[in-house]
């Protein structure tokens, strides 16, 4: 839909023309994900964590779906439903299993898929929505897999529900009613359980949703690319399928090893222990820490140890403060692609915000998620506070700055230049890619300049 | 796997069609057979659990009812009659036992040697499931004596046939043996 | 450029926030302030280490030691099954520890359980059956307290993965029972009050639970092993094993399936994708 050189979908026998003329379902896969859609011929292996982070979307709504149909969301009976999924349901063990590590796997494919995008400035013009749309997909994600974690009930999920909950009550005035509502009572109890499931089964299917707009969305400027040059003309792309297709199959192939190492060998290593003892409201587990994918922002959260105060005058507690810093830590991200406004995109033409990439920002997040997962004590509590203003200066400051002052290196005239070297100023290709140009399928038709922009 | 080839001979130069077709047929199949055998958990979960499987054998001890007196319970959540038999009961069934039916079994077949005077019977209509009426002192025991199906009017006899109505077997007699003289193992 | 100005100024000021009133505070408190006086930790007790050589069921290829599973359920019924209820677990499923259905049904029939009578409704004891589960040994969480000096025998169904390094905690802490060390009690700022027992690989290090297993030979195992202390708690702690995961081991085995089929698709599709890309990715000059 995005390039003249996209191929069309020609129904062959009677049956698909009736198809096309009644429900162009066909049709639209092919554009979508099949041959009619003309894809950057350079994307790198960091292009296939959109295609996994559906297929773990996928995942988690068979197998939850599945869970469901044994699990009852009821605190006198949850934990004992999630060991009847473990011991007796017929490959419950698996489900379970799988379900759970799941969750931390789409997690892991989507951290990559947002830095892939963080570092290829992917946010930028012209595709903001698709940015703005996944920061979406991310936040559901979170709120998805909080309230899931709480159903098996046990000492985390407890303590979990109550601590995140009590989030809210850093609000001031309407702080504590707020928890009380959510919870539906005055600590996590049955009525909190019943709607987290309610809610945890419903959500994904929204995710679904904002996961079709984000595609949508991305099928209008077509792909970027690691060279962040836009795609000028047909050799500079290639159909998605069989060429992505392929590729995203291998790496589909890669994910499920490390996936099944995890489901069937070390199935609890991403948990806690504490979790296979059932909900206690009258103790605490020594020492609680939410699931390692939302360590960073729990650093974040616990980063503010002082309350904003002037003169012996508290104007805002340290708490709220926390809660604040770590809301605006993800909304932060709905502005980025205003705040960088360099007009190159990759990070490999970037000296100074690769470096600000690599050498600040990736720290960072790995030194966050190290102090998150970490007590409340020193040298922790210092490096989360470092850690976290680097975080906001990274973002807030030091991109916009950069996007100023720095000086790119010189962009390749065009995806195919960038693939063969040989490609020369003004789009037609030259001796050597010129074989492989005419190679291409569907490259009989007129190769014009579009530029996408 | 259609436009694959197509894109495969476009590029194609000299050598090995075969060789690339065949890689793509083995890659393409080794999914969808790996894509099967995901349903085997997703089906099999559906199936009743080990829990369940197991819980599925019931005792009942039948020396305290009186003959002509049923019981009632359960064996696999299924409502299950025990009866004993009267020996004009037994008469009766017996006479039956050469009636035109559309189920023919005799008496003998649907009870255990030495116990003639125990029916055990599925409290199930064979028709859509309903319970029979019969098994309580009072009810209804349709025309021959035995259940009756208040759903769409099935008659069963004393030895649970079917006589009359809509249901096609007579109730069923699970597995079951004596475990004493008193006590049934049932399942 | 406004939301890059006000994006500027907002991030300026959370970090003048943080640094002003959080890390500055902190770091001067850290750096000069007075030393605390004990620094409670997390970790002051000791990791145990399990039993020398492992167990049978660890590992990628491990495996049930059936008769070690069969000498460990003699343990838990013999001595833990007194204070510890195992909720989770049904009688029928030790027929995955290599007893037949007969000896299951025995083995059931040697226990009681809370039953009704079905003439009066009254509620009483009966033999346990296969579909039974093991019975409580305190009719509810305050008797349990009250019997145990108000520590709660915790369910043992799920133990060993209730604990980081399950298995070899529970042996390590059935054998890690000593004398009150004086001097590392006082390094701490912990004494063992009476009444209770120091154990080093107790997060607590003083445990409520007095020393199960005194006496080597305190069980007599019907297959002859020598039931010295280390080999009760090293038996004890592979059942509860397999009390907690009894899918252990057939997950091991079909995760080796799953991998197998997995490697050889995954090679399948390297191949089909790089005869695809094939000519797509000429040499750079």
């Amino acid at each position: 839909m995005s390039f003249a050189w996209a191929k069309q979908y020609e129904p062959k026998s009677a049956f698909t023309k009736w198809i096309d003329e009644k429900l162009p379902v066909p049709r639209l896969v092919y554009n979508a994900v099949g041959a009619g859609y003309p894809v950057p011929r350079n994307l790198n292996y960091m292009w296939n964590f959109g295609v996994l982070a559906g297929f773990c979307l996928m995942i988690q709504i068979i197998t939850g779906v599945v869970l469901a149909m044994h699990y009852a969301a009821n605190a006198q009976v949850a934990f004992g439903t999630v060991e009847h999924i473990m011991r007796n349901v017929n490959y419950g063990w698996m489900m379970r299993y799988a379900h759970a590590n799941g969750a931390s796997f789409f997690f892991i494919v989507v951290y990559l898929h947002i830095f892939r995008g963080l570092f290829y400035s992917s946010y930028k013009a012209p595709r903001e929505m698709i940015w703005l749309l996944g920061v979406v997909i991310f936040l559901l994600m979170m709120a998805t897999a909080f309230m899931g974690y709480v159903l098996p009930w046990g000492q985390m999920s407890f303590w979990g529900a109550q601590v995140i909950t009590g989030l809210f009550s850093a609000i001031p005035l309407v702080g504590e009613p707020l928890q009380i509502w959510l919870l539906g009572g005055f600590a996590p109890d049955n009525a909190a359980l019943n709607r987290f499931f309610s809610l945890h089964f419903l959500l994904p299917f929204v995710i679904a949703g904002v996961v079709i707009l984000h595609i949508w969305a991305l099928h209008i400027p077509g792909s970027s690319n690691p060279t962040g040059v836009e795609v000028k003309s047909e050799s500079d792309t290639v159909p998605f399928h069989p060429y992505y297709t392929s590729k995203d199959g291998f790496g589909l192939g890669v994910f499920l090893i490390a996936f099944a190492l995890f489901v069937f060998f070390l199935p609890n290593a991403l948990g806690h222990p504490d979790n296979y003892i059932e909900a206690n409201p009258l103790s605490t587990p020594a020492h609680i820490v939410p699931e390692w994918y939302f360590l960073p922002f729990y650093a974040i959260l616990r980063a503010f140890t002082g309350d904003l105060a002037l003169f012996g005058v508290t104007f805002v507690p340290a708490k709220l403060l926390g809660v604040i810093a770590m809301f605006a830590s993800i909304l932060v991200w709905f502005i980025l692609p205003w705040l960088d406004k360099s007009p190159v995109r990759s990070g490999h033409y970037r000296p100074l915000f690769r470096r600000f990439f690599w050498f600040g920002l990736i720290p960072t997040m790995i030194v966050l998620t190290i102090c998150g997962g970490a007590p409340a004590e020193e040298p922790y509590v210092i490096l989360s506070q470092v850690a976290t203003a680097y975080y906001f200066l990274h973002f807030l400051v030091i991109l916009p700055i950069v996007s100023q002052i720095e000086v790119p290196k010189p962009l390749p005239f065009s995806i195919t230049e960038a693939v063969v070297g040989g490609d020369k100023p003004g789009g037609t290709p030259g001796g050597d890619p010129q074989g492989v140009v005419k190679g291409l399928p569907g490259s009989a038709s007129d190769g014009s300049l579009q530029p996408a922009e | 796997m259609a436009s694959d080839t197509a894109a495969m001979s476009d590029t194609d130069t000299d050598e090995g069609v075969r060789r690339r077709d065949w890689i793509h047929i083995a890659a393409l199949s080794t999914a969808g057979v790996g894509a099967a055998s995901v349903l085997i958990p997703l089906v099999s979960q559906m199936a009743p659990s080990a829990d369940v499987l197991a819980a599925s054998s019931t005792e009942v001890d039948v020396g305290a009812i009186q003959p002509g007196q049923s019981i009632k319970t359960t064996f696999r959540k299924q409502p299950l009659f025990v009866k004993r038999l009267t020996p004009e009961e037994i008469a009766e069934a017996k006479a039956d036992d050469g009636a035109n039916m559309r189920d023919p079994q005799t008496l003998a077949e649907r009870t255990k040697e030495g116990n003639e005077d125990i029916l055990v019977t599925m409290g199930v209509c064979t028709h859509l499931g309903c319970v029979p009426l019969g098994a309580a002192e009072g009810e209804n025991k349709g025309e021959f004596g035995g259940y009756f199906c208040p759903c769409h009017g099935s008659h069963y006899d004393v030895a649970g046939r079917i006589r009359k109505g809509p249901a096609p077997l007579n109730l069923a007699v699970p597995e079951y043996s004596f475990k004493t003289d008193a006590v049934i193992r049932v399942g | 450029m406004t939301i890059r100005l006000g994006g500027i100024i907002a991030g300026l000021a959370i970090t003048a926030v943080l640094v002003l009133w959080s890390l500055v505070p902190g770091f001067m408190n850290f750096a000069f302030g007075p030393a605390p006086e004990k620094q409670a930790s997390y970790a002051f007790y000791e990791h145990g280490e399990g039993p020398e050589g492992g167990f049978a069921f660890d590992g990628p290829l491990g495996t049930w030691d059936v008769a070690q599973l069969q000498r460990g359920y003699q343990v838990y019924k013999e001595v833990c099954s007194a204070c510890h209820s195992m909720k989770f677990v049904a009688f029928r499923n030790l027929q995955q520890l290599g007893y037949t259905e007969a000896e299951v049904d025995a083995e059931a029939a040697s226990w009681t359980v809370p039953g009704i009578d079905p003439n009066t409704g009254e509620t009483t004891t009966r033999p346990g059956a296969p579909t039974d589960y093991f019975p409580m040994p305190y009719a509810n969480s305050i008797a349990a307290a009250a019997a145990n000096n108000n520590a709660i025998p915790p369910d043992l169904s799920l133990m060993t993965k209730a604990r980081p390094d399950g298995s070899n905690y529970v042996y390590s802490l059935l054998t890690g029972y000593e004398e009150p060390d004086p001097e590392k009690a006082a390094k701490l700022g912990f004494e063992t009050p009476p009444g209770l027992y120091f154990n080093k690989h107790f997060p607590n290090v003083n445990i409520a639970m007095a020393p199960p297993l005194v006496l080597d030979g305190q069980v007599s195992y019907a297959d002859g092993t020598e039931a010295t202390i280390p080999q009760m708690a090293k038996d004890v702690a592979a059942f509860l094993t397999w009390t907690a995961e009894p899918s252990l081991v057939q997950r091991k085995q079909t995760g080796w399936f799953v991998l197998g089929f997995l490697l050889f698709a995954t090679a399948l599709a390297f191949l089909s994708y790089k005869q695809i890309w094939a000519g797509m990715k000429p040499k750079k000059k």
